[in-house]
């Protein structure tokens, strides 16, 4: 397929990054400049040592942890720990969490990431048990959650915000509210909601809430998060040096240095600190409603053409910048492929590490093409987007299927 | 400026962040490389003026900032005393990181 000559909006040498559920791009001015005056100017080891340049990393660091506490409505810096990525955040709660308890009660929608750690507890003797959740609707019985949740023996309870395949929102206020008059801990996944939508984690009522630092929260890759409760205490995953207590061979017993050992990311954490900010200036309602617009915009394009199949909510106001399409006679690697070489618009295709959300939408084993927009997305490349599926699905429409003959 | 008391933490994440919150409610607070007979657990403690000691007693308990004890500690300057810039800003008007201009 030749270079489109013929795409609608902006120069076809301008890319259409629509890859926001993998990793958001480009991050915000203000995260390049904030880890550049960090490199330049602080750059000694955080908690370390007493010296200015030590000082002043540890400062840097403090202040991102003060920012996204006031972003994201945790009690004190002190509840949010940072991790590597949402995956440690989820391995910390989950493996701390599971201990002493027999019965880990998930959704279908759930992500590799908590999906791994929970079957590795099931090989280990613990029972996973899956409540069904509609990844076009968000409908989860919260009858059959409560009765999972209360259905004797110790219990664990795990749940995405956000699918990462449909992007549809899971009721995770009335599940965390089941959890608590239940007495079972709760754990979200808010990987794919944090900065995309309005989150309060002290009125949420999750035990345990990890997300990544490089996706809605627009920092660098390299960072999570995991907001721990008041009184909510896990197991640390790793142990080691803390600048803290170091006359003690023993791990402290204090968050945050409890479970943050070994040398922190602080480049990295700088940046999310300054996308934290940049997030709450431009307001989180704001750019909830505007990627709903977007996703309206999409679901009307997209419509519209012959051969597209399009999972997720009918409203795109019941879930987030994530629409994942099925091209009939297209496979979604292919049409990934097209939409790159010939559009330069990136999306992602296949399972996006969810067998279990893709089964339950009837979407595996072959996957979908997922397009997810982000803060700075604009109309244009939505249409630029819809543009070139139009013309991926007629090539769909006008092309034998590819056969194996031998 | 003479600082007579010391705040000790357990860990250096709540030095940083009392120092915040004292500068931002006006009150004179630094912080030193932790004296080792006021506390071995982290790195660095936060000095004071000792006459405001009620003032950071409060503000540490209104920003729930966890703190190992508050030591009457006189404190040698050295930086204020062979005139050269502090280690960190005592006001926060030097730049967020502190004054790291070379000499």
């Amino acid at each position: 397929m030749a270079l489109a000559a013929s795409r609608a909006v902006g120069a076809v040498t301008q890319d259409v990054y629509l890859d926001h559920a993998a990793t958001s791009w480009p991050k915000p001015a203000v995260v390049l400049e904030a880890i550049q005056d960090f490199l330049e100017n602080a750059g000694g080891n955080i908690g370390r040592s007493g010296h200015r340049r030590s000082i002043a990393s540890s400062r840097a660091v403090s202040l991102a942890r003060e920012q996204l506490t006031d972003l994201l409505g945790a009690e004190t810096p002190d509840h949010l720990v940072f991790t590597k990525n949402a995956t440690e955040a989820l391995n910390l709660a989950i493996c701390g969490l599971a201990v002493g308890r027999e019965r880990l009660v998930t959704t279908s929608l759930e992500h590799n990431s908590v999906m791994r750690p929970l079957r590795e507890l099931e090989r280990q003797g613990r029972a996973v048990e899956v409540v069904p959740a509609d990844g076009n609707t968000g409908e989860l019985d919260l009858d059959e959650w409560a009765a999972r949740l209360r259905s004797g023996g110790t219990c664990l309870a795990v749940a995405t915000h956000a699918s990462n395949v449909t992007g549809v929102l899971l009721p995770v206020a009335e599940m965390a509210a089941i959890a608590a008059e239940s007495a079972v801990p709760f754990i979200v996944d808010a990987s794919q909601s944090a900065g995309h939508v309005p989150l309060d984690l002290s009125a949420l009522g999750a035990s345990a809430v990890a997300m990544p630092g490089h996706k809605g929260l627009l920092g660098p890759t390299g960072t999570g998060l995991l907001y721990l409760a008041p009184g909510v205490e896990v197991e640390p995953l790793i142990r080691g040096g803390t600048g803290s207590q170091s006359e003690l061979e023993v791990q402290p017993d204090f968050a945050p240095d409890k479970y943050e050992s070994g040398t922190l990311n602080a480049i990295g954490i700088v940046g999310l600190g300054a996308a934290a900010e940049h997030i709450r200036a431009a307001g989180v309602d704001e750019i909830y409603a505007s990627a709903t617009s977007l996703g309206r915009r999409f679901r009307d394009g997209v419509a519209a053409i012959a051969g597209v199949t399009l999972q997720g909510p009918a409203d795109p106001a019941d879930g987030v910048g994530i629409a994942s399409v099925s091209i009939e006679g297209v496979p979604c690697a292919t049409a990934a492929r097209l939409l790159d070489d010939g559009w330069r618009v990136m999306t992602r295709a296949g399972l996006h590490c969810s067998p279990a959300a893709h089964r339950s939408l009837g979407t595996a084993p072959e996957g979908t093409l997922r397009i997810s927009w982000g803060m700075d997305t604009t109309e244009g490349e939505i249409d630029i987007a819809i543009e070139a599926l139009r013309a991926v699905a007629e090539r769909g429409r006008n092309t034998e299927p590819l056969r194996t003959v031998a | 400026l003479r600082w007579g008391g010391v705040v000790s933490f357990f860990a250096s994440e709540h030095a940083m962040r009392a120092e915040r919150v004292l500068q931002r409610a006006d009150v004179p607070a630094r912080l030193v490389p932790g004296p080792r007979e006021v506390s071995p657990n982290c790195g660095v403690a936060v000095a004071f003026v000792w006459e405001h000691e009620p003032a950071v007693a409060q503000a540490l308990r209104d920003s729930k900032i966890r703190f190992e004890a508050i030591h009457r500690y006189e404190l040698e300057d050295e930086a204020q005393a062979n005139g050269s810039a502090p280690a960190v800003a005592e006001d926060g008007d030097i730049g967020k990181h502190g004054d790291l201009r070379r000499p």
